[in-house]
């Protein structure tokens, strides 16, 4: 080895080391990145199972200082509450996404597109604000009502977006052929388009779902909650989320479990939610990881 | 038809938060965004304080979050396989769908007291001279909220990344390291270097869901409307104070002012995110010419 490669050959060793060095932080970083799921996880399930029983999903919660009691009335209050939603959020949704992916170059569908997007990256607390001086102060009454347009103003922009996505993938003979057969436009649209891609739009409607499951900040603003069954629409009505945000910050050890048994529940449902949505659609060939 | 609507209630959202933050804009014009006193009971409306926590905890958030997102994403783009970054990504997509209260009743029973008792006493301990890091150990507060909003944020940033790396052209790496360089240097030349403000647009977005999230940090900080220099001390951001107070707000004017701090926060994220959207395109477009 001659003289003038000694300085090469060094250099070429701490490259060799800088990189094993930056290589092995990266994967060390990713690997703490994930710990985070594990940790919640494990909690949940450790402590939602001490305290998951059948009295969970059919009791009333019970007075202060008696045990047991469940969280059936927010069970049923979420139930309603996104059910509400459901109803006003997936008709527009589905319509605005087909307006979106058929008369996509409109003056009109344009500015809907923007409308869409400006509507997803609203924080939701101010979404919950917004119907809270909307329909809570002229009411003077929390209610499932003000819940439940909180929600469908959540979940509209995403349900209209899964779809859009969806119809785009439609290929344009298909509506050729359509039209052909002396079909008018609207009934290509709604015959054949949207028929032909009915299941993955329903997949997006469910995967909507499980994103405003969750949903607590603008529920606390609006339907507030109660600890009693839910009566009517114009009354304050509890939700699970909400439930457990109460039951977490308060100072009572039975509570405390109430709280972790309700996370195990919401948790699992959006799993499980999550996962299905997921197989469909990687099944059809879409990612969602714009959305 | 629908589409109008859908238009009209947007419209109709910006302008109830408009019409309901009048009142206090009114009155105090915008010396309401730099006055640090809030006390409803007697009147007294600033929102300095909100401000300020919103903008502390997104910051610590985003110091430790953006590293460890960039890397993930650079993890599931360049270095792992495709046997190990599927299920990988899958993992870090879970992470965005457990919801905010259920991070924050984590928070509350897990995080805050490890907080407590084994990050905070090292920092007093040993860098309690900068008046960032005093403060008795609550377990609560802004360093707290900051951390779980880290957790929240890293998803978001991740996937924007992840996006904004696989539209870089293989060739460029595989020019990179045709040169010779070492697998390091190629991804910091044909990925991070190429990829920068795609990354910044990542980032970005980041920010914005951090200072729009609610529940987790509401569990956490707190809830005092005080400006403190210690990160372990209680706090109280924007989004917190609305959830906090609105179900509790009798007069008209502390609704108006919440209203307007609604209203701002709405602003402010809407440009974020705006912002980030225009990067984020304006990046792809470069890289795929």
């Amino acid at each position: 080895m001659s003289r003038t490669s000694q300085p090469y050959l060094l250099a070429l060793k701490r490259r060799k080391i800088k990189n094993n060095f930056m290589i092995g932080l990266i994967v060390l970083l990713s690997v703490l990145a994930v710990i985070p799921l594990f940790m919640v996880f494990f909690h949940i399930v450790r402590n939602g199972f001490a305290s998951l029983n059948f009295d969970f999903f059919t009791k009333l919660p019970a007075p202060l200082g008696e045990p047991n009691g469940g969280m059936a009335n927010s069970i049923l209050g979420s139930l309603i509450l996104i059910t509400f939603a459901s109803l006003i959020a997936v008709p527009i949704g589905v319509l605005s996404g087909l307006y979106l992916s058929e008369y996509k170059n409109d003056r009109l569908a344009s500015v809907l597109r923007w409308t869409v997007d400006l509507l997803m990256s609203i924080p939701s607390i101010v979404i919950g604000l917004f119907i809270y001086t909307l329909i809570v102060l002229p009411m003077k009454s929390f209610s499932a009502l003000a819940g439940g347009s909180a929600l469908a103003l959540l979940m509209f922009p995403i349900v209209a977006k899964t779809t859009e996505e969806v119809l785009k993938l439609t290929p344009i003979h298909i509506r050729e052929a359509g039209l052909a057969l002396g079909l008018s436009r609207w009934r290509v649209i709604l015959f054949v388009v949207l028929r032909g891609k009915s299941s993955a739009v329903m997949t997006g409607v469910v995967l909507a779902l499980g994103r405003v499951a969750g949903e607590t900040a603008p529920l606390l603003v609006t339907a507030f909650g109660n600890r009693n069954w839910p009566k009517s629409l114009t009354e304050p009505t509890p939700s699970l989320p909400v439930q457990i945000y109460n039951y977490a910050i308060s100072p009572y050890e039975n509570w405390h479990s109430q709280a972790w048994a309700g996370a195990l529940t919401l948790v699992t449902l959006i799993f499980v939610i999550n996962i299905v949505t997921r197989l469909i659609f990687s099944k059809d060939g879409l990612s969602k990881s714009h959305l | 038809m629908i589409a109008v609507f859908v238009i009209c209630v947007f419209g109709f959202l910006i302008f109830y938060l408009w019409d309901g933050s009048l009142p206090i804009l009114k009155i105090k014009g915008l010396s309401f965004f730099f006055e640090s006193d809030w006390d409803p009971n007697s009147d007294q409306f600033g929102a300095l304080p909100f401000i300020y926590g919103t903008l502390l905890t997104s910051v610590v958030a985003l110091i430790i979050s953006a590293p460890i997102a960039i890397s993930t994403a650079i993890f599931l783009t360049e270095i792992a396989s495709k046997r190990i970054s599927k299920p990988f990504g899958f993992l870090i997509e879970m992470l965005s769908t457990i919801p905010s209260v259920v991070y924050g009743l984590w928070g509350i029973f897990v995080l805050a007291p490890f907080v407590r008792d084994y990050i905070q006493p090292v920092f007093t301990n040993y860098l309690g001279f900068v008046p960032f890091f005093k403060g008795p150990p609550f377990g609560i507060g802004i360093f707290t909220a900051g951390l779980i909003l880290a957790i929240m944020i890293l998803p978001t940033i991740t996937a924007v990344c992840r996006e904004v790396f696989l539209s870089i052209p293989v060739s460029l790496r595989e020019g990179v390291s045709a040169l010779g360089a070492t697998r390091w240097e190629t991804i910091k030349t044909a990925v991070i270097e190429a990829g920068f403000s795609g990354i910044l647009a990542a980032v970005a977005l980041g920010f914005g869901r951090a200072m729009g999230e609610t529940m987790a940090v509401t569990m956490l900080i707190g809830n005092r409307p005080d400006i403190t220099f210690s990160l372990f001390a209680p706090g109280s951001t924007m989004a917190s104070v609305i959830a906090n107070e609105s179900p509790e707000a009798t007069s008209a004017l502390h609704t108006s002012a919440l209203s307007a701090i609604g209203l701002s926060l709405f602003l402010v994220s809407l440009a974020v995110s705006g912002l980030s959207r225009l990067i984020t395109q304006i990046t792809k477009h470069r890289l795929a010419k």
